[in-house]
């Protein structure tokens, strides 16, 4: 039996600004099983983080739904499935119901996620006294459990500790606390290490994975690093210009991609083997959506763009059961056109070097 | 690539000490004896976590900080301690740099052309005001904006054209040596990709050399010639970009390259980066030295760690 805990049909979302109404998110589609990794990724500006914010109902004050449903399944007090459609329920009932207690969220930067006047102590319990009617001894109790199994020395003294006098790394692990200390079911991590190096980013990234198996959550990865996604997600959704354009389990992604923007984006990445001169680049930049996009939002990036790209918009091919793409070069009648050669020969290579040894370098 | 290792180094650094007084007990050494050179139109990377001192070593070498110990050398001309006014002149037009966060770096009240050309301004290397717009004119081409840029603020930019225009702003004095801070950390993968390309172009052309600090290590690897490591402010390991990554021999460098994910799920999944703690490693830091392995390879500790490492043991 499917068990999904999220699903987003068709969600169309637009900003009004001084400028005029910016069509930020054009159609997302999008589901999640429990206990399942999906990452997304994508450019800045492509609307990654606003889908999650609609998620979260934390949408700026400017932004207007034009059509979709976010359905988001848990389990009640008494052990019984419920769904919601999170669109329809008012901000107070999200925070009171949803945010902290099923869904959390890590941010980005975790200096200004943190509150720099509390203790982080006065932080972490806020949210189980007021979510699961805790006592504050019970509370303070708990944080220190929480702070130790996030990896952080000496929880006792810590927990007294204001965030300046933590490091990024710390302060990141605090933020997890955090955001784990209701139980939640679902943990969205926006960028949750770009503002790390790797050593600390490796570390972050597998204590997330090591309490999503302990606690059989599901998280949703916000990304533009494809290192991060190969590490950590088992599904792959990639977004241009507010429409997920290709989509599929995390070996079809890397290793069978169908959509130039992913061709591109794969090719962008130098891998630790890259001895070309230059690093391949996707000409020109993403579309401004403050203009209606016609046809395929991609094409004039695209030098494999069809004729038909600029009338029409792709509709998702299908690829394999899990496997989709929004191009019209999987289209029957369209000309045969193979990725680029270069790629071609790296995903031999890191096919080659993953079968050779799974636990090379 | 175009560096050129038997001319004189441009830049000279013997036994860099930065530290900063915290209070009558407590002093931060950020950079701890750091030597090292950079040859002209070369590209040397200096990667570490953070906190390790390389932003401190940058900003020590163009005079943002005053280097507590040490002799720096550029283009001849000392520049550690009191500087003669030549040697002034020389660092503060020779010498540039190009920022991390490109929205924090530009004054967000000027406009792009006069941001670019206050080098210009300054120095007053121009005789007449067609002759100014001429050059950043030029400028703007070579890093792949338009002229109609000229009279545009920073807020009118993306991310990825803001790091063009500190790009320019470093170029316009036609600098021998270009400090690039964790310059491309704030961008998006392919525009990342663009932004070192660029650099890439400029140096062709141009020669200069750069001194590229991030802690993206495979981008480092992409564009540098040879690679320092820093940990706590101590200078690891340096070398050329093969010796570093086919041979690295200290346990925090083999731990920083262990932990750069790779775009391999299938390798990716079920690797485990390898973990360094100085704490617990038993070593000590203050008692090793630089030694040479081979080629231009040195490592930094005692003789019989090194000679452990060597054996490939941890």
């Amino acid at each position: 039996m499917s068990d999904k805990i999220l699903t987003v049909k068709n969600l169309d979302l637009t900003f009004s600004t001084n400028a005029g109404p910016v069509h930020a998110i054009r159609g997302v589609n999008f589901d999640l099983e429990r206990g399942e990794t999906v990452a997304i990724v994508g450019e800045s500006g492509s609307g990654k983080s606003v889908v999650m914010k609609t998620v979260m109902g934390i949408l700026a004050g400017n932004a207007t739904i034009n059509s979709g449903e976010i359905n988001y399944s848990y389990y009640d007090e008494f052990n019984e499935l419920r769904t919601v459609d999170i669109l329809k329920q008012d901000t107070k009932w999200i925070r009171k119901n949803i945010n902290g207690k099923h869904i959390s969220m890590v941010f980005q930067d975790p200096m200004t996620s943190l509150d720099p006047t509390m203790t982080i102590g006065k932080q972490l319990m806020e949210g189980m006294m007021m979510h699961m009617n805790m006592t504050k001894e019970a509370a303070r109790e708990r944080a220190i459990r929480l702070l130790d199994e996030v990896g952080i020395t000496n929880p006792e003294k810590r927990i007294k500790q204001y965030p300046h006098q933590l490091s990024g790394g710390m302060r990141q692990r605090v933020v997890i606390a955090i955001a784990i200390s209701c139980n939640p079911e679902l943990l969205i991590c926006d960028e949750p290490t770009t503002a790390l190096d790797v050593t600390i980013q490796a570390k972050i990234l597998e204590l997330i994975k090591k309490l999503q198996k302990e606690r059989g959550i599901s998280v949703i990865y916000i990304t533009h690093d494809l290192g991060v996604v190969a590490k950590v997600a088992d599904f792959v959704n990639v977004m241009y210009a507010g429409k997920i354009v290709e989509v599929g389990n995390i070996e079809e992604i890397f290793y069978d991609p169908k959509h130039p923007y992913t061709w591109g984006l794969l090719s962008a990445m130098p891998d630790l083997e890259t001895d070309d001169a230059r690093l391949y680049t996707i000409p020109g930049s993403p579309p401004n959506l403050l203009h209606e996009v016609k046809g395929d939002a991609f094409a004039p990036r695209n030098q494999y763009a069809l004729k038909v790209d600029k009338l029409a918009e792709p509709p998702m091919f299908k690829v394999s059961d899990t496997h989709y793409a929004a191009t019209w070069l999987l289209d029957p009648r369209a000309p045969k056109v193979e990725m680029p050669e270069e790629l071609r020969k790296r995903i031999d290579r890191m096919l080659k070097e993953a079968n050779a040894d799974g636990s090379e370098l | 690539m175009a560096a050129n290792y038997d001319a004189e180094p441009i830049l000279k650094v013997e036994n860099m000490k930065q530290y900063f007084k915290m209070s009558a007990k407590f002093t931060v050494k950020a950079v701890d004896d750091v030597s090292f050179e950079i040859y002209p139109g070369e590209t040397y990377g200096l990667v570490g976590e953070s906190g390790s001192g390389k932003t401190t070593i940058g900003r020590g070498i163009i005079r943002l900080y005053n280097p507590t110990a040490g002799k720096i050398t550029f283009n001849g001309y000392d520049i550690s301690g009191k500087m003669t006014n030549e040697a002034k002149n020389e660092l503060r037009t020779k010498m540039q740099m190009i920022f991390q966060d490109p929205m924090a770096s530009l004054n967000p009240r000027k406009k792009i052309g006069d941001i670019i050309g206050e080098g210009l301004d300054i120095h007053h290397s121009y005789a007449s005001k067609e002759e100014r717009k001429e050059h950043i004119d030029s400028i703007l081409a070579k890093v792949g904006l338009a002229k109609e840029h000229y009279d545009r603020y920073p807020y009118q930019f993306s991310g990825g054209q803001r790091q063009r225009v500190g790009i320019a702003r470093a170029l316009i004095m036609n600098p021998d040596l270009i400090i690039a801070d964790e310059c491309i950390s704030a961008l998006d993968v392919s525009i990342q990709a663009q932004v070192v390309n660029l650099m890439k172009d400029i140096q062709e052309e141009t020669g200069s050399a750069y001194l590229f600090i991030a802690h993206d290590l495979s981008m480092v690897k992409y564009i540098s010639d040879r690679i320092g490591v820093l940990h706590l402010g101590r200078m690891l390991e340096t070398g050329t970009t093969d010796e570093i990554f086919a041979n690295p021999l200290h346990p925090y460098t083999r731990s920083l390259l262990s932990a750069i994910p790779s775009p391999n799920p299938r390798a990716e999944k079920g690797r485990v980066a390898v973990e360094y703690d100085y704490a617990t490693s038993g070593i000590d830091y203050d008692k090793g030295s630089l030694h040479l392995i081979g080629g231009q390879h040195y490592v930094h500790g005692t003789d019989e760690e090194i000679a452990r490492w060597q054996k490939g043991e941890v």
